[in-house]
């Protein structure tokens, strides 16, 4: 699997300064790719990945980090992105729905998802989906009970539940490979 | 949100001093509070002050056995942290019982203790909120107070603090840790929660520009058999209703060491001192437990909607009581 750690070649911010209220250039590394924009500083992950880096993958649901439809990977972590300001990403590693592919080869948890027919309408799969790799990733995914309680930040609208749980359940089974970019 | 400048701070003296000079600015470390709040005008500062990356994150023997949660430390390392789930497990449960896990692998612990009331009229800036805009009014006291307040609560606002951890610190005495230009000071962890009395503007004895540098949970024997009940409307992902930490031995049939706490009923978290009192020596009975919560929650004062929460602590504490009694093996 493809790992993004070693690659931090966007260069220091200098910390002392002061930047914006107005348009400031921000770099950031999204997918293993170094990507620069030009946004305010009050301008949310979130935004600036599906506005600006045409990311539209990550989803905006709640907007008040309530629903996890926008989770993405901050250092191999999951995280809201509508409550992380892009600007604070700088120096470190963001991962979205896009990055979990291998090309045209879906992660094995996109394709449990498509095979245990885990969403309807689809449009909080991609938070689910990073949930989902993350806590199996973790040790988390030890029966639905845990499964429930780890993936009850993301939640799905037209109630894909048990599938969603037969979806990591079934990677979980065939060998852990939810360990994408670890 | 309005506009905002931003720096990102290397060092705690730089931190201190940038927050310090500017009255309109903050500090920023999880954000999932304040992000939230300033996206709704609740909070608007003109500069942000990115402290993530200050060297607080991490935990700490302390001299004599107890430890030191730096302020940074993101609820879920400190919720995996294996001496802080042997010595004081209902710490653990506490974090993990919040929040989800995206928020968890965000949210600091200094920022949990900093976080702001879930009363949806401090959340509307259209309406009057004695602790967003003082002088407005309460519009919880006759509105909508379901999930509002019952122990601590004055005529000017009924919000109830929203923390878990919180009930676990101030059942274990733990100290804060702060810094400001003034230099560094610890403030005992059930004077860092302010009860709202007459100016609800003012939930922490904080200065502008003072840090939470790190929490210290002193070492408590009892703490290594506690636990924390969380009772909510649903199973995972919400606020407590109201929830319990306690921590207690038992030997001879007899309480030897009691800690006990509230959340979810009071507008801080509640050190239940009175039930303590009543406890500690008593014979580990449901009769005592049943005595010990209805004398903690006879100040308890309804508002309409929330008077169900006095009935429901009681049990909780029952609950908690007895299943600690039954861990001691003494019922």
């Amino acid at each position: 699997m493809k790992s993004y750690r070693a690659l931090r070649t966007a260069p220091s911010p200098d910390h002392a300064v002061v930047r914006g209220p107005g348009e400031v250039e921000v770099h950031l590394q999204v997918n293993g790719e170094s990507r620069r924009t030009t946004i305010e500083p009050r301008v949310s992950l979130l935004d600036a990945l599906r506005d600006r880096l045409e990311l539209t993958g990550t989803k905006k649901g709640c907007n008040q980090g309530a629903c996890g439809a926008c989770t993405v990977w901050v250092d191999g972590r999951p995280v809201l992105s509508c409550l992380t300001l892009a600007i604070t990403c700088e120096n470190r590693e963001v991962t979205t729905i896009e990055g979990l592919s291998d090309g045209d080869t879906l992660h094995p948890m996109q394709q449990a998802f498509l095979d245990c027919d885990a969403f309807q309408c689809g449009y909080c799969t991609p938070g689910q989906i990073m949930s989902a790799v993350a806590l199996l990733a973790e040790g988390h995914a030890g029966d639905d009970t845990e499964i429930r309680e780890w993936m009850s930040g993301n939640i799905c609208r037209c109630a894909a539940y048990p599938h969603i749980r037969a979806a990591v359940r079934r990677v979980r089974d065939e060998g852990g490979r939810g360990d994408a970019s670890r | 949100m309005r506009p905002v400048s931003y720096s990102r701070a290397t060092d705690v003296a730089t931190a201190i001093g940038a927050v310090s000079a500017d009255p309109q600015s903050a500090f920023l470390a999880g954000g999932t509070t304040q992000v939230d709040l300033l996206r709704i005008y609740v909070e608007q500062p003109r500069r942000l002050v990115d402290i993530n990356d200050l060297p607080l994150n991490r935990i700490e023997e302390l001299p004599g056995g107890g430890l030191r949660l730096g302020g940074l430390a993101r609820m879920s390392d400190v919720a995996e942290e294996p001496e802080l789930v042997r010595r004081y497990p209902m710490v653990a449960e506490a974090l993990l019982l919040g929040a989800s896990p995206q928020l968890r692998n965000m949210a600091t612990i200094a920022g949990n203790l900093m976080q702001r009331v879930r009363c949806s009229y401090f959340r509307d800036v259209a309406a009057g909120c004695n602790k967003r805009a003082p002088g407005t009014g309460c519009s919880a006291l006759d509105g909508i107070n379901r999930g509002h307040a019952v122990l601590g609560t004055s005529d000017c606002c009924i919000a109830t603090h929203p923390s878990d951890l919180g009930v676990a610190l101030v059942a274990l005495d733990a100290v804060v840790q702060t810094e400001s230009p003034a230099g560094q000071r610890s403030i005992p962890i059930d004077d860092f929660f302010l009860l709202p009395g007459q100016t609800p503007e003012r939930e922490h004895p904080l200065t502008h520009g003072e840090l939470v540098t790190g929490i210290d949970l002193p070492p408590t024997p009892v703490a290594a058999t506690s636990r924390y009940i969380k009772i909510r409307d649903r199973e995972s992902y919400e606020f407590a209703l109201a929830s319990v930490a306690v921590a207690m031995s038992v030997a001879d049939g007899r309480i030897t060491e009691i800690r006990l706490a509230l959340g979810g009923v009071a507008t801080k978290p509640w050190r239940a001192r009175q039930a303590e009192r009543l406890l500690d020596g008593a014979p580990a009975t449901t009769e005592s437990f049943t005595r010990a919560a209805e004398a903690e929650l006879a100040p308890a004062v309804p508002h309409g909607m929330n008077a169900f929460k006095i009935e429901l602590a009681r049990r909780t504490m029952v609950r908690a009581l007895e299943s600690m009694a039954q861990r001691e093996g003494t019922t």
